[in-house]
This record gives structure tokens, C-alpha cells and sequence, in this order.
């Protein structure tokens, strides 16, 4: 078992002949995802490393009828129009990687997505892996191994930094899944929670937030209502960070007060969380969490 | 990007909203001629443009009652920095005697991803205020996102305002007026604070808004038949940064910070404080980043005076170590080595990268915590 995502994930990547779709398919063939089919308008009846591409997702799918999961390449300005057509065409897991997808545009499609049971990760994501199994987003494979400890994360490539240190210690991973760093996104943590919580595999949890919204406040409630019962581990970034700034991710402002680090440290380490102070505490903090 | 008071409420009058009537004075224009020209009413408030919040309580917002002492408040505002900004424009605009103040604002609720209408009958003071002094003053309405704000939903946050007649009608067609431009400008914010009440009408005094920069690829009227420069929002340095391309943020501290990717940037510098520095700022490079844009990058940390020393952290997955590490080098040849450099270099291609490195003169570490004690200990 694994959340979301596992060997039988059959993709379709929308985007597949631009530079960063291209490259990264190659990279998720390498890793042993199975790619099937790609779309690009305009360019349908090519091929980028094998992968046949079609001009419509409805065309690609009526081809390749087990294709259940897309993955997003498509550039901002078009993205939405990319996501849109994915569900509309029945595909129940959408990974958008694109970055700098306007808010309004995204809360649009989420919502459509949430009314059609279609999942949505990101926008502006790295992706989710399921260890040895498959991966469908940019994140490097080799540094994630199979394991107990699920991830779920607001930070590309702190995401990357903590795995590399879960697996350095022999601390394997579940599915770890970037929720992408814009202020709107698909999947949320306590949505993604649900899932772990069900998910037999999954021993214990790793969370990384941010500065900005109110998420891990959430995560923390649901911790505290009982409704999450497994360990969770939490690093939050952005302690030093001034209020009414941007840090980089979109979604990474105090704005009107909401969304402090130490609103957030004070609601997780109160519903029972152990909260890591710099990421290099994580693997160990985590097998303190696994022992119990 | 922040919208001027005086841009918000051009936009808002251009749907039909009565606003107070104003003039716009640039820095460098007659004043005395303009007001004069423009015809207004006295007494007038005169209202530095600057974008940093709390202006009121800094000085920036004046009564006048005669021409004289407008012409003179003008004259003072340009003068005085709100918060360390001088402004490029004042607005002088007629003072609306109003009853009392209320507090309305549309944003994106992001965990319920829908528009959300705050609103409060005790305006005229911050909402984070209004949230500590009143909390059970100030009401949620959320709205569907594909539906927009319809006119029942407008009136009913009206009536719990306690609302009634033409007021209550003024006050619905204002508020779904502020959600039409809220839509059609991308907004992220749509504020009046305070909303007037006068008489029967409800009277915009001040207006802000904030525009996704995300958007502005389909908004670029606004970024390019802007009167006044962006001042206020950016330091001298973020400005400098933003014209290079550079996500930068500026702190307070010395110790120069760059990562790759925003997280594991704030990661960075909340590692510099734990370990007892100080970061000078932020400075991400983000994923697969070339060697072209690491040199602009430690190039820009180089000559950037608050930083006396530089800690750059890189996680390679996508973004190659080798290639990092020739930027670094380069950046270092062009600018000379003027301030200690520590370099925490993992992932991909480390050792080619550390090697590199090395040649050239410079610290290079795996260990992210080793190299963060090395840079505050100099």
C-alpha cells in the first residue's frame, strides 16, 4: 500500500515536448513510472523517449484507456486550461509542477476538481513518490527508499534535503508528496493526512510547513481531535522571516497577522507533535517517534 | 503588486463608485496650482502615497482647512518618510463628514480556497486590531468562487451590520462592486478601511489594493501606465535585486544567506539564527539553477554591504554541484574573495563541486551544520 500513488499508476504528461515535460519524462521513465502517453496541441503523432504524444487529452485517452494519473508541465498562462481538461476527461490524480499560476485561476480549479472527486497536487509542486514504485514529479529518485514514514511538504527541495537524511539513516519513506508552495493548492496536509492515516504502511509522519496560512494550524486540530492518530514529526521554515514579505514561494507571507512560525509550532507541539528546530534534527526525532 | 490609495480608488470610481473628490500631486508639481485648479472644497485631508501599512498613526495623513496650510502640508508630506519611504505623490482630496467607520475586505480564504468577505461595524483601525479588540465584531462570508457575490448574499452581510434602507442598498452595490474588481483585477486584497457612513451612502475614505503578481502577464496596463514608481514596498537592495531577476528579501542581520529552493533558504537562515548568527537576507537561486545565475547571485551577496560574510547552502538534486561551484568561482574572480565565503555543497555532482571549490580558495563543506558554525564563528 502507499497513498495516492503506486505501481500501477499508468501517466499521462500534458506538456510532454517542452523542455522541462521532456526532460522529466525521461527521468520518471529512468525511475521505472510507467509513462504511457503525452500531450502537446499541435504536436500530436510525435514521440519524446518513446512516449507517444497526442494533441487532446480525450484523443491520448481513448488510446491508452488506463491512463489514471496526469502530470503538468504546461506554462502558467495555459496551465489551467491543461487541468481542466484532465478532469473533464476522468483523470482522478493531477500533479500540476507549473509554477506561477495566477490564485484566482487556481482556486477555480480546485474547487472544480474537489466537485468531480478529482485529486489535485500543487500547483507550483515537485511532485509525489512512492518509493520503488513510482514517481511522478521532478524530485531526484535516488535519494528516497522504501519505508514507514510518509512526508508531506509545502518545500521542494527541503523535502529532498529531509528524505536524503531519513534514508542516510535508514529511515525509509512511504509516499512522500510536495503540496506545492503557492497560497492556493489542491491537496492540503490534512487532506493528505486522511490518507496516511489509512494508509497501513505509513508508521509515522513527517511535516514540513511554512511560514504563511494556516495548514499546519489545521493539521494540528485534526492531531487533536483524535482524527490523526499515528506520530507526526514537524519542521517549520521561515522562524527569521519579517511579516508582509514574500520568501520566495507565493504562499510564504504573514499577512494580516495569520500565519506565524510560532502560531504554528505552538498548535503542533500542543496536540502532541515533535517539533524539530532545524531539519538535521528530523531522522532522529523520527525514530524517537517510531520506538514508541 | 500593491495598488496606491490613489490607484484604487481611480479603479473603484471607474465602476461607478463615489469617491471623494481629489487631486494628485507629483513630487516636483505646483501644488498651490493644482489644488487650486482642481476646485476642491475646503477642509481637505492630505495623504502621503506610500504603500507601507499604518500610515495614519506615522503622520502621513493631514487635515487642512484652507489653501495655505494644504499648500504647506503638501510640502511637509513629501519631506517626511513614512517608515523610511519618501513619497512620490500626495493626495489632497475633500473631507467627507462622516458618521461613523466601517471596516469591509475581500481576500482568498487559502485553506478554504474560496473569496472570503470580511467586514465590521468598527472600522478605522487595522483588522488585526479589530481581531484583538473585537474579534465577535467582525463577519465571514465565503463566497463561490464560479458564482461570484450575489446580491442577497451582499445585502445579508449589510443587515448584520445593522444596515437599513438606502443605506443597506448603497452598501450592497458597493460591496459587489468591490468583488468585481476584486475579479477582474486578480486581486489577492480589496480594501476600504474606513468605509464612511454618510447619510445614506456608504463613501470609500480609504481604499487599498493588492494585485497577484502572478496575473500581471494579463494586467499590463497596470504595471506600465503607472504614474508614481513602485517606492515603499522594496528596499534600495530589493529593487537592485528584482531589476536582476533575483528572489531577495532583505533582514537585519550580517550574515549573508543563499539556498536553493524557498524553503530550504528559510531553512537556512533559520539555521544561522539557531546556531547564533544573524541573516542579512534571503536569496533564492530556486531549482536548476546555472552557473550564469549562481555568479549573479554571489556576485550581488559579494557587493551587498549588510552581509559581512556569505553562507550559501545547496541541496543539489536537479540544481548540479559543479555547476554552482563554477558560478561561485567566477563570481569570486570578477569580484575578489572581499568577505568570508562558506559554501555546504550536497547532492549532485558534490565532490566535482567541492573540488572545484577548494582550488580556488574557498571553504566548502557536506556537513550543513558544520558549515553553518564555521560561517558564525569568523
Amino acid at each position: 500500500m502507499a497513498v495516492l500513488l503506486d505501481s500501477g499508476a499508468r501517466v499521462l504528461v500534458q506538456g510532454i515536448t517542452g523542455r522541462e515535460g521532456s526532460f522529466h519524462t525521461k527521468l520518471m521513465l529512468e525511475y521505472g513510472t510507467k509513462v504511457v502517453a503525452g500531450v502537446t496541441p499541435g504536436k500530436g503523432g510525435g514521440e519524446v523517449h518513446g512516449v507517444p504524444v497526442y494533441d487532446s487529452v480525450a484523443e491520448a485517452l481513448s488510446e491508452h484507456p488506463d491512463i489514471n494519473t496526469s502530470i503538468v508541465f504546461v506554462p502558467a498562462p495555459f496551465a489551467p486550461d491543461a487541468v481542466y481538461e484532465a478532469i473533464d476527461a476522468g483523470i482522478k490524480l493531477v500533479v500540476v509542477i507549473t509554477e506561477g499560476i495566477p490564485v484566482h485561476d487556481t482556486m477555480k480549479f480546485v474547487n472544480y476538481a474537489k466537485s468531480k472527486g478529482a485529486y489535485i497536487i500543487g500547483p507550483n509542486c515537485p511532485g509525489i513518490i512512492t518509493p520503488g514504485q513510482a514517481k511522478v514529479g521532478i524530485m531526484p529518485g535516488h535519494i528516497f527508499k522504501p519505508g514507514p514514514v510518509g512526508v508531506v511538504s509545502r518545500s521542494g527541495t527541503l523535502t529532498y534535503e529531509i528524505s536524503y537524511l531519513l534514508t542516510r539513516e535508514g529511515v525509509g519513506q512511504s509516499t512522500v508528496i510536495g503540496i506545492g508552495g503557492d497560497p492556493v493548492v489542491g491537496l492540503t496536509f490534512t487532506e493528505a493526512m486522511k490518507l496516511f492515516q489509512d494508509d497501513e504502511e505509513t508508521e509515522a509522519l513527517v511535516l514540513i510547513g511554512e511560514i504563511g496560512g494556516d495548514m499546519e494550524e489545521r493539521a494540528a486540530a485534526m492531531m487533536a481531535k483524535g482524527e490523526f492518530k499515528k506520530p507526526v514529526v514537524a519542521y517549520i521554515a521561515g522562524r527569521t522571516a519579517p511579516r508582509e514579505k514574500r520568501m520566495g514561494h507565493a504562499g510564504a507571507i504573514i499577512m494580516m497577522g495569520t500565519g506565524t512560525y510560532e502560531s504554528k509550532v505552538k498548535a503542533l507541539e500542543e496536540a502532541g507533535a515533535l517539533i524539530a528546530e532545524t531539519p538535521f534534527q528530523v531522522p532522529e526525532l523520527v525514530k524517537k517517534a517510531l520506538r514508541r | 503588486m500593491k495598488l496606491y490609495e490613489f490607484e484604487a480608488k481611480q479603479i473603484l470610481a471607474g465602476y461607478g463608485v463615489e469617491v471623494p473628490r481629489s487631486v494628485l500631486i507629483l513630487r516636483g508639481e505646483d501644488a498651490k496650482a493644482k489644488i487650486e485648479e482642481a476646485g476642491l472644497r475646503f477642509p481637505v485631508v492630505v495623504k502621503s502615497q506610500v504603500l507601507v501599512a499604518g500610515r495614519g498613526k506615522a503622520g502621513g495623513i493631514r487635515k487642512a482647512e484652507d489653501l495655505d496650510e494644504a499648500v504647506r502640508l503638501v510640502k511637509e508630506l513629501f519631506e517626511k518618510p513614512i517608515k523610511g519611504i519618501l513619497p512620490g505623490a500626495i493626495l489632497v482630496e475633500e473631507a467627507v463628514p462622516f458618521e461613523r467607520e466601517l471596516y469591509v475586505s475581500i481576500t482568498i480564504d487559502r485553506s478554504e480556497r474560496k473569496p472570503v468577505v470580511l467586514a465590521s461595524a468598527y472600522g478605522g483601525v487595522d483588522i488585526e486590531e479589530i481581531a484583538r479588540e473585537r474579534p465577535e465584531s467582525i463577519i465571514r462570508y465565503h463566497v463561490d468562487p464560479f458564482l461570484g457575490l450575489r446580491g442577497y448574499e451582499a445585502r445579508a452581510i449589510g443587515r448584520e451590520l445593522e444596515l437599513k434602507g438606502r443605506l443597506l442598498v448603497s452598501f450592497t452595490s458597493f460591496l459587489q462592486t468591490m468583488y468585481r474588481v476584486f475579479e477582474a483585477f486578480d486581486a489577492e486584497l480589496v480594501e476600504s478601511n474606513p468605509l464612511g457612513v454618510v447619510g445614506d451612502k456608504v463613501v470609500p475614505l480609504d481604499a487599498r489594493i493588492i494585485v497577484d503578481d502572478n496575473s500581471l502577464f494579463r494586467h499590463k496596463s497596470l504595471v506600465e501606465g503607472r504614474r508614481v514608481e513602485q517606492r515603499g514596498e522594496f528596499t534600495e537592495w530589493e529593487v537592485k535585486a528584482r531589476s536582476l531577476g533575483l528572489a531577495f528579501v532583505e533582514l537585519d542581520g550580517n550574515v549573508g544567506v543563499i539556498g536553493n529552493g524557498a524553503g530550504l533558504t528559510m531553512a537556512t537562515m533559520d539555521l544561522v539564527y539557531h546556531y547564533g548568527g544573524r541573516p542579512a537576507n534571503f536569496l533564492d537561486i530556486g531549482g536548476g539553477a546555472r552557473a550564469e545565475l549562481v555568479k549573479k547571485a554571489v556576485s550581488f551577496l559579494l557587493d551587498f554591504p549588510k552581509a559581512d560574510r556569505i553562507f550559501m547552502n545547496i541541496f543539489g538534486g536537479i540544481t548540479r554541484g559543479d555547476e554552482v561551484a563554477r558560478g561561485v568561482v567566477e563570481a569570486v574572480k570578477e569580484r575578489g574573495l572581499k568577505k568570508p565565503l562558506v559554501v555546504r555543497l550536497s547532492g549532485t555532482r558534490e565532490e566535482e563541486g567541492r573540488k572545484i571549490l577548494k582550488e580556488a580558495g574557498i571553504e566548502a563543506f557536506t556537513d550543513p551544520v558544520e558549515a553553518v558554525k564555521r560561517v558564525v564563528s569568523l
